[in-house]
């Protein structure tokens, strides 16, 4: 389990890396944090010829606030979000789902942007991308494209990434300071890619759901949404505040149905298809019912 | 001064693992050529070619055409010998069979090299099930076994159709243990140098059987044994996956003679699971037959042992399917008992013992039939035990295995009080009413271990093993060495075999040096399996420790004209007792090397002194019990509480042994819960990276509740009993019997392992839909 | 480039010359290259640990990066840990609490302990448990890797 030969570059500059991309005629690979792609190239599934060294250009590794929205560079690394980035929402929602990305050295080394590049279906951040309807700023020889996350991934381990383009940043809007977040998850051991993740957001306007947004990861090729789910949640009112699975209260069970069925799920050895969309009721019942209990 | 067996001093072996400086086999491979193997992509098929560029070096079979096949022997009419060649030569038998081996001045050069040889395979119709390798048109995996059975073992007692005729109740279940991998967490691997002076050839290799190994590949090779020098090196953990011959060592060891030079081969996380071996995809049928009163009358069982494409050396593939079948009783006392108990051969990975061997999964059979009876008789589980365990001993089983005694019922009762049964029912009714779904599950068992060559011999094998030897010396400044064929790797053994050599000779036990794992410094012996060294070498170490005492108070007796009966050894010194003459253990060291002629007649220079053990054996026994919670919509379960109450006599470091227990009952858990070995349709091997295959991480495993019985072996020397297994042997009856007990409410009753979350969900849809 | 490339490791402030292809990890540098086989590997692909040691003070998997990558970094590994022979008082612990059977996973261990604890000298329970699952250990069942690391805890913050 050694990786092929290749050509390496350490860069300092997003530029810099683009135009060696540019060079390399598809045959070259950016090095993240490098917790996907070296363990594919120890097995030598990924055989890159050239490695494009992007940790130390320290453009990549920023945190920006716009106030709508939060810029994450696409170096920032996992660990940074394990701590809120910012109090409201949002730095809730990540640090819940950070927790949950792999293990401390994979945290402190794997990236966001990496793991955005790198689109495994369970990734933690690509289904908070797909859950906010993140932009992924890429740039190529041409310059800079944004990617809405609706059309980013493809299909396992496929973006709309060209060979040539580096992932710059994702920006990912802010729900408002008063929406409710959850986030909630089942692998078969601590640390591994769950079996599947559900995350929500819900935004509260006179005590009923204005909006909600539910993604799902692990279930198909990418990371989904479930419209149908969220269309039934909107106008409902917020559980009673004693215990939010009381009995009576059936609308986050009825959509959690509902996104169980909606979308398409494919099984593995851990888990068939079947299996993924009990997961898929049970998970998204209870991230509806963690945000509402905030 | 207190003795030092029974203390839980701390451990010689550790500062050089702690530091960095411990030296495991890939540690050694510096100024060694890198072998790598080219293996089969495919499980069956008939090799048309093999090519590969110029400029590398590469052997394929056509070049070890003198190395003889692996041809492990039983010698029964039951039994039917397969041949595995090191690298295949005209058929390969499953994914990840050595086909070829390259050389090459690095690993990275050495896989890129690898790449380079085309094999050309003809694909031929592979089976990967034990039950499709039955099937009468399945295809042969060896031509002269057409139906795949390469082991048909049966006992029957009489009685059976009798006793299911008379019983008030009948119990009937399949069982399925799923594949596993020892999966230590260092993988194999051997460095081979070859000295062009003298013609030997060193294998420094992870293994647990040195003398062992060196005869197998002397064999093999057509070399002298004498030629062939193994040593082991520290060794990161084995679990039985290093016990048996790895074709690679052997192939390793020719290469260094061909290429006259060092070569060394680390095998890396992706082989191991693919290709070392693999243990325990059992399927079987049992039936039960209860009396009125609950009382077990009778078992009838079925038993399917998948044994993967190659017999393993020495024990052969005959060692799974033959404990089960002698072992299956367990602690239970009935006397009439049938059983079949087959060796499939598939396209799979071969398969070996893995701690426990057979047992976690005849112990879940036996512990599944427990609490099925007890629900039929509405009884509790440890009430339906009671009233079969066995209490008189020696105790023949109905297998015709004796125990010696143990602590069975009291295991059980101590468990009981320790789990608190009558308030957790109430808990777990509580805990109902508040929707959440817990259990608890027992699992008793006997454990045979320190078992030596009659035990051995009545498996028929061919290398019969047993014995070992212990060469106990002390030197002229009066430093004791014990060298021992014996191959601990992480048992602790050479602290617990110094405690034994403190107490016996009066010194020190940080002063003891144990030499083992290198056959050139070490008598010949078996190595360490089937929880058996502390028992047989502690054995020997002590008898030998005797030889040695006797010898140094004969010499003080003389220095100080005392009679020898009134020597006293300790501390360092021999007494006449009662009185306060003495003289210090490194003067009468010094006189028996450099002034002999002090010695009396007949009595030899030198303080050396040759022991060998070998008993019949002696049963450990203990309870486990779990407390689970199942999650009813994810299909999760996590382990609450485990207790265990284990029996294994006297115990020499109770540290080392609360260690042993830990690790086993982390192992059994696995087996119960997470890990499994998957093969998909077309023969492919899906599990080959430990995102796949799931050992469990410290999130996964309770704090253990271990308390101890002691029950004095009367059947070794030391009293002591083996455990290196048990914990493995217990865990996962007690996890599946947990489950099992959660779910009982939903009809939900499991006999599978691992019992997965998606297997729970798949069993509890079922009944969602039939109560919908 | 695929030709080695000499570089300069500082490791436990020692600084090793090496000449190493781009592709060879950290890992198998430390290992081979500067002598220092301490790190273990048991997975090569980022699970197991065994491999685990400090880069700029914080624990990473030294099978997931490349040498190339470290000029620069203050790196250390097991045999950093004792000073002048007296064991660092994680090491001492795992002693002490039976920590290590066969020893494989240790170093990956105590790198990955030491690190966080340096860090975070005095974490919650639960905290402590999903960082020390970050590796795996085969012999011991992990109570007792669980006991040492707390006892060391509790010896480095004096
Ligand atoms: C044991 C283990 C457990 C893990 N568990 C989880 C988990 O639970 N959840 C999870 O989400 N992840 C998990 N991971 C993966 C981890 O999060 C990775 O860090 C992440 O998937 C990839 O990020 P990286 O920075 O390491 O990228 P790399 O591995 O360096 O790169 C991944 C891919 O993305 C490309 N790439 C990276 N950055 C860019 C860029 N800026 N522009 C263009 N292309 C780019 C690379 O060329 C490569 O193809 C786990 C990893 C391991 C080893
Ligand atoms: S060897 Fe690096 S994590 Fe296993
Ligand atoms: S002590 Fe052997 S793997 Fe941890």
């Amino acid at each position: 389990m050694k990786p092929a030969r290749f050509d390496y570059h350490q860069v300092r500059t997003a530029a810099e890396a683009v135009s060696v991309l540019a060079q390399s005629g598809g045959e070259a690979k950016v090095l993240a944090g490098g917790q996907s792609l070296v363990p594919a190239m120890n097995f030598r599934l990924a055989r890159p010829e050239v490695l494009v060294d992007i940790n130390r250009v320290a453009e990549l590794d920023r945190l920006t606030d716009e106030g709508e929205i939060l810029r994450v560079g696409s170096m920032v690394r996992h660990a940074a979000f394990e701590r809120p980035v910012d109090d409201g929402p949002l730095g809730r929602l990540l640090s819940m789902a950070a927790r949950h990305v792999g293990h401390l050295p994979i945290r402190i080394r794997g990236t966001f942007g990496g793991s955005l590049a790198h689109a495994d279906p369970a990734a933690e951040w690509c289904v908070i991308a797909r859950l906010l309807d993140a932009e992924m700023v890429a740039a190529g020889p041409g310059g800079d494209r944004r990617i809405p996350a609706s059309e980013f991934f493809h299909t396992v381990f496929t973006t709309a990434l060209e060979p040539d383009e580096l992932l710059i940043e994702a920006r990912l809007p802010k729900p408002s300071p008063s929406a409710k977040v959850g986030f909630k998850q089942f692998s078969r051991r601590a640390g591994d890619f769950a079996l599947t993740m559900a995350a929500a957001v819900v935004e509260v306007r006179g005590g009923e759901i204005a909006e909600a947004r539910i993604a799902l990861g692990g279930v198909s090729d990418r990371p989904v949404r479930a419209p149908g789910a969220e269309e039934m949640l909107r106008g409902r009112p917020l559980p009673p505040s004693s215990s939010s699975s009381s009995s009576s209260y059936t609308a986050f069970a009825d959509a959690a149905e509902h996104a169980s069925g909606e979308v398409e799920t494919i099984g593995d050895i851990h888990g068939s298809a079947r299996y993924r969309r009990d997961l898929i009721r049970v998970l998204t019942r209870r991230a509806l019912e963690q945000a509402a209990a905030q | 001064m207190t003795p030092w067996v029974g203390r839980p001093i701390l451990r010689f072996e550790d500062p050089p693992l702690l530091t960095g400086e411990g030296a495991f086999v890939a540690d050694l491979t510096r100024g060694s050529s890198f072998l790598r193997f080219v293996r089969s992509p495919v499980p069956h098929g008939r090799i048309v070619s093999i090519e590969a560029p110029g400029g590398i070096t590469v052997f394929t079979a056509a070049d070890l055409a003198g190395v003889r096949p692996l041809r492990p022997l039983l010698h029964r009419a039951d039994y039917r010998p397969v041949e595995q060649p090191i690298l295949a030569g005209d058929t390969v038998r499953f994914v990840g069979e050595p086909i070829a081996m390259v050389a090459a001045p690095s690993p990275e050069e050495a896989e890129d090299h690898a790449e380079q040889v085309f094999v050309d395979i003809e694909p031929i119709d592979h089976v990967t099930s034990a039950a499709d390798a039955l099937l009468p048109d399945a295809p042969p995996v060896h031509r002269h076994v057409s139906d795949n059975v390469v082991v048909d073992a049966r006992f029957d007692t009489g009685g059976v159709d009798e006793a299911f005729d008379a019983a008030e109740a009948v119990v009937e279940f399949d069982l399925r243990s799923r594949r596993q991998n020892a999966m230590p967490l260092e993988a194999r691997g051997s460095v081979a140098s070859y000295d062009r002076r003298t013609g030997r050839v060193t294998l420094a290799a992870s293994v647990q059987s040195p003398h062992v190994v060196r005869t197998a590949i002397a064999d093999l090779i057509g070399m002298p044994e004498s030629d062939l020098r193994v040593v082991v090196p520290d060794v990161g953990g084995a679990f039985g996956q290093k016990f048996c011959l790895a074709v690679e060592d052997a192939a390793a060891v020719w290469a260094a003679r061909r290429l006259r030079t060092a070569v060394s081969w680390v095998e890396d996380r992706r082989e191991n699971l693919m290709s070392s071996f693999h243990s325990r995809d059992h399927h079987y049928r049992v039936r039960g037959a209860f009396g009125p009163d609950g009382r077990l009358l009778a078992v009838d069982a079925d038993l399917l042992c998948n044994v993967g494409a190659y017999s393993c050396y020495p024990v052969t593939c005959g060692v799974e399917p033959l404990m089960a079948l002698a072992e299956l009783p367990g602690p239970y006392d009935f006397r009439n008992y049938r059983v079949r108990s087959r060796g499939v051969v598939t396209n799979t990975c071969p398969m070996a013992p893995y701690r426990g061997v057979s047992r976690p999964v005849i112990t879940l059979a036996m512990e599944r039939l427990m609490d099925k009876g007890a629900a039929r008789f509405g009884l509790e589980p440890d009430e339906v035990r009671r009233r079969n365990l066995i209490r008189s001993f020696p105790y023949r089983s109905a297998a015709g295995l004796v125990y010696d005694e143990g602590s069975y019922l009291e295991s059980l009762e101590r468990t009981v009080e320790a789990v608190g049964l009558a308030d957790f029912r109430e808990r777990q009714d509580a805990a109902a009413a508040r929707g959440r779904c817990i259990g608890v599950g027992f699992s008793v068992f006997s454990e045979r271990t320190g078992y030596g060559t009659e035990a051995f011999a009545a498996r028929s094998m061919d290398i019969t093993p047993g014995y070992e030897t212990v060469d106990l010396a002390m030197d002229p400044s009066g430093n004791v060495e014990a060298r021992l064929g014996a191959s601990p790797h992480g048992q602790g053994l050479e602290t617990t075999l110094a405690q034994l050599i403190g107490d016996e000779l009066g010194v020190d036990p940080a002063t003891v040096r144990i030499v083992h794992g290198d056959t050139d410094r070490t008598p010949y012996g078996w190595g360490t399996f089937a929880s058996r060294s502390l028992v047989i070498a502690g054995g020997a170490v002590k008898l030998a420790s005797g030889l040695l005492r006797e010898k140094l108070a004969g010499i003080a007796a003389a220095e100080m004209e005392a009679a020898p009966e009134d020597i006293v050894i300790r501390e360092g010194r021999a007494c006449v007792s009662g009185t306060d003459a003495g003289i210090d253990l490194s003067d009468l060291a010094r006189i028996a090397y450099h002034a002999s002629h002090r010695l009396e007649a007949g009595m030899t220079p030198g303080l050396a002194a040759r022991a060998t053990y070998d008993p019949s054996g002696t049963f450990s026994n203990a309870c486990h019990a779990a407390v689970v919670e199942v999650d009813l919509e994810t299909g999760g379960v996590e382990v609450k509480r485990f207790v265990v109450v284990e029996d294994a006599g006297v115990l020499i470091n109770p540290m080392i042994v609360d260690g042993q227990l830990h690790g086993g009952v982390t192992q059994g858990i696995a087996q119960a819960l997470y890990e499994e070995i998957v093969y998909d349709e077309g023969g492919n091997i899906l599990t080959t990276s430990l995102l796949d295959f799931l050992p469990p991480t410290m999130t996964e495993i309770p704090e253990f509740e271990i308390h101890h019985l002691e029950t004095v072996s009367e059947a070794t020397i030391t009293g002591a009993k083996g455990l290196g297994e048990g914990g493995a042997i217990g865990a996962p009856a007690a996890i599946i019997n947990a489950v099992s007990d959660a779910l009982r409410p939903y009809g939900v009753e499991v006999d599978e392992m691992p019992a997965t979350p998606a297997r729970l969900r798949s069993l509890l849809r079922k009944h969602e839909r039939k109560y919908a | 480039m695929t030709e080695p490339i000499d570089l300069t490791l500082d490791v436990n402030g020692r600084s090793y010359q090496v000449r190493v292809e781009p592709r060879r990890t950290l890992a198998d540098t430390l290992r081979d290259d500067c002598g220092l086989t301490g790190t273990h590997l048991g997975c090569e692909h980022g699970v197991c640990g065994a491999c685990t040691v400090l880069a700029d003070g914080l624990p990473v998997r030294s099978c997931l990066m490349f040498a190339v990558q470290c000029e620069g970094m203050e790196l250390r590994t097991v045999e950093g840990l004792a000073e002048d022979g007296r064991l660092h008082p994680m090491q001492q612990a795992f002693w002490e609490n039976h920590g290590l059977q066969c020893g494989f996973c240790t170093p990956g261990f105590l790198m990955l302990a030491v690190g966080y604890l340096e860090q975070h000298p005095d974490p919650d329970e639960e905290e402590l448990r999903a960082v020390l699952s970050s590796n795996l250990c085969r012999c011991t069942g992990y109570q007792n890797i669980l006991k040492a690391v707390r006892q060391a805890a509790a010896d480095m913050r004096r």
